[in-house]
């Protein structure tokens, strides 16, 4: 038999390689600065999953919530071998906490239906909190998993997999339909020429639709005819609103988000009062010689 | 008079028996909420066999113990620990409710949370209490949780609060929250709870467990000195190693080092690893992230060795040394031998 995995990925500001231009004069990030990238341990899950179809034979289904650029990263998963991408995108998202992300997010499970694993990163670079997976799972009342280094067994009644824990390891089985949360323990595999010839010309709805109007062309039977086309080869990537996955509008976004933002600091780099130390002989010693005297030392 | 108000709770982490440092720092932090807000400050500790920590909980600062023991609770899994306290939540509808952002407290909040409809804040690293004046949906709360914690890798400091049904739910950073002196005369109500555990809480089942204590106490350590990926070589990391022994500290070391597997994950400082405040920490080579600076920012004294004059790592110390660490280390060595 043959399985279904989901795999949830996110688009995210690349916050780990800050240089220097995207830093304000005031030694502030500048957000728009920063390049969109695949959240490096959903590119985990990824591969994990294309290891599963590799290993068990599976069908690959990449989702994600953004805007109309989150597309890319659909392109980018599709490159590597996924077989099926959701965008699901509407302004009605905009503002979203981890819970109404979660909650988005099932209702696009729920539409896609029949699936056996659900991967998730275990956490995204912007955020940094891990919550979506295990809320996800919540929301779809499946067990969870976090922190899953490799899956040792797929059949079609259970997973057994590897997880990191706070000193050590556990080994877990869990009945299907499961949802795992990956951490950065695979190394993905890179995109693979044939497959990007292919797919470069994959296109959500609205990309072509915005293609058609910058080229001034209008013809809307045009359109359909060319959407059907790529859907017949593969390359449409579907795009999904929240009526399309019927989301109560109350529960994603902004209103479906119980925390708000009270302020906003920005961490500022400056030049601290540090004291210089001559890297001399004498330096140093009257550096150790400062330290022992006020009891930092000794 | 609005409604009395739900008191603050913590969830107690152990393992085997042994309360984890952080749910003792919560423990201290929550009870300073509590007294701010009048309320009771209270643990929540699942586990089998535990009634030898339930004094320690009270020593800490907790008014109340529910204690929930069953074997399904041993070892940790996440959906029977959700059970239990989703039924204790709905039960007792505690205003506040502090988790430790360990790897077992980021994976069950969220479970909780998501089930109870609750906000929650991923790692913070300061809570207050104040009021949150909504001007977008025109909306007073007064006396809220302010959630703070670094978001966007550490690049700005974001206050949060939660504005929907109570408990206001949090997972709080190892090492952040100061630690009191216990008081061996408190005592507290110890209220048991029986786990109301069914089959489909026990579905994922632990085949095999392999666990050791750190070898290391970074968090303990009075003198720390750390090695980054400017140290240059496995073998060059010994003299990180040197410098440590000779002035009586633990060595440290950046997730950069860390992943050129000169040293082991369990010295990693910083947002993937510990956060440590020690006497003196001496960064050897590392140019700053903002992911290590989060981990050890707060040290009393810090020490920044790097060739790299516009190394962010200067922003932090007290001490900026600009030059070759394989000549300054060795300085440093035989400076401290010398007079101590």
């Amino acid at each position: 038999m043959s399985y279904t995995v989901l795999v949830f990925v996110k688009q995210v500001p690349d916050t780990q390689n800050i240089t220097g231009d995207a830093m304000k004069p005031d030694g502030t990030v500048n957000r728009s600065a920063l390049p969109a990238i695949f959240n490096p341990e959903d590119l985990n899950a990824l591969e994990l999953a294309l290891q599963l179809k590799d290993r068990y034979g599976a069908k690959v289904i990449v989702g994600t919530m953004g805007p109309p650029a989150a597309a890319e990263a659909l392109r980018a998963a599709l490159y590597r071998g996924a077989d099926e991408c959701v965008l699901l995108t509407d302004r009605a998202f905009a503002g979203a906490d981890t819970l109404a992300t979660s909650y988005a997010l099932s209702c696009c499970a729920n539409k896609i239906g029949k699936y056996d694993l659900i991967l998730c990163g275990r956490q995204a670079i912007d955020g940094d909190t891990a919550q979506v997976g295990p809320q996800l799972a919540e929301k779809l009342s499946l067990p969870q998993i976090c922190y899953i280094e490799d899956v040792i067994e797929l059949n079609k009644n259970k997973v057994v997999a590897k997880r990191a824990i706070e000193g050590g390891y556990e080994i877990l089985e869990s009945p299907l339909p499961a949802l795992l949360t990956v951490i950065d323990s695979n190394e993905p595999r890179p995109m693979a020429a044939r497959k990007v010839m292919k797919f470069k010309r994959a296109r959500t709805s609205s990309e072509l639709a915005k293609e058609h109007a910058n080229a001034n062309y209008t013809d809307a039977e045009a359109l359909a005819e060319e959407e059907e086309a790529l859907k017949q080869k593969g390359l449409l990537i579907h795009e999904w609103s929240a009526d399309d996955v019927k989301a109560d509008k109350s529960r994603v976004g902004l209103s479906g988000s119980p925390t708000k933002v009270k302020a906003i600091m920005n961490v500022v780099l400056t030049a601290g009062a540090a004291k210089v130390v001559e890297p001399s002989e004498q330096g140093i010693v009257n550096l150790i010689h400062e330290l022992i005297a006020d009891h930092t030392l000794g | 008079m609005s409604e009395k108000i739900g008191n603050v709770w913590i969830f107690v982490e152990q393992e085997g028996g042994k309360i984890a440092d952080v749910s003792l720092e919560l423990v201290c932090k929550g009870r300073e909420l509590a007294n701010r807000l009048g309320v009771k400050t209270e643990a929540l500790l699942l586990g089998d066999k535990l009634a030898d920590c339930v004094d320690t909980l009270y020593h800490y600062g907790c008014d109340t113990v529910f204690l929930a023991e069953d074997k399904r609770l041993e070892p940790f899994t996440v959906l029977p620990y959700a059970k239990v306290i989703i039924g204790l939540i709905k039960e007792h509808k505690p205003n506040i409710l502090l988790f430790g952002a360990t790897m077992k407290g980021r994976e069950l909040a969220p479970r909780v949370a998501s089930e109870k409809l609750a906000g929650l804040t991923a790692d913070c690293t300061d809570l207050q209490i104040d009021d949150f004046d909504d001007k977008v949906n025109k909306q007073f709360y007064k006396n809220k949780l302010m959630q703070i914690r670094p978001a966007f890798g550490g690049n700005i400091i974001a206050t949060i609060v939660n504005t929907w049904d109570d408990p206001q739910m949090v997972t709080v950073r190892e090492g952040v929250m100061k630690l009191d002196k216990p008081d061996t005369a408190r005592k507290g109500k110890l209220v048991k709870v029986a786990p109301n555990i069914t089959d489909v809480e026990t579905l994922v089942k632990v085949i095999e467990r392999v666990r050791q204590e750190k070898a290391v106490n970074l968090k303990g350590a009075q003198v720390i000195v750390a090695g980054g990926y400017g140290v240059g070589s496995k073998s060059n990391f010994k003299l990180i190693c040197d410098l440590a022994e000779a002035l009586g500290g633990e060595v440290a070391a950046s997730r950069a080092a860390v992943d050129a597997g000169w040293i082991d994950h369990d010295h990693q400082v910083g947002q993937t690893g510990v956060t440590v405040r020690p006497k003196l920490y001496i960064a050897c080579g590392i140019s700053g992230s903002v992911q290590h600076r989060a981990g050890m920012d707060e040290s009393k004294k810090i020490i920044a060795i790097n060739s790299d004059p516009g190394a962010p790592i200067f922003s932090v110390a007290h001490y900026s040394i600009v030059g070759n660490l394989n000549d300054i280390v060795p300085k440093m060595i035989k400076a401290f031998k010398a007079k101590a």
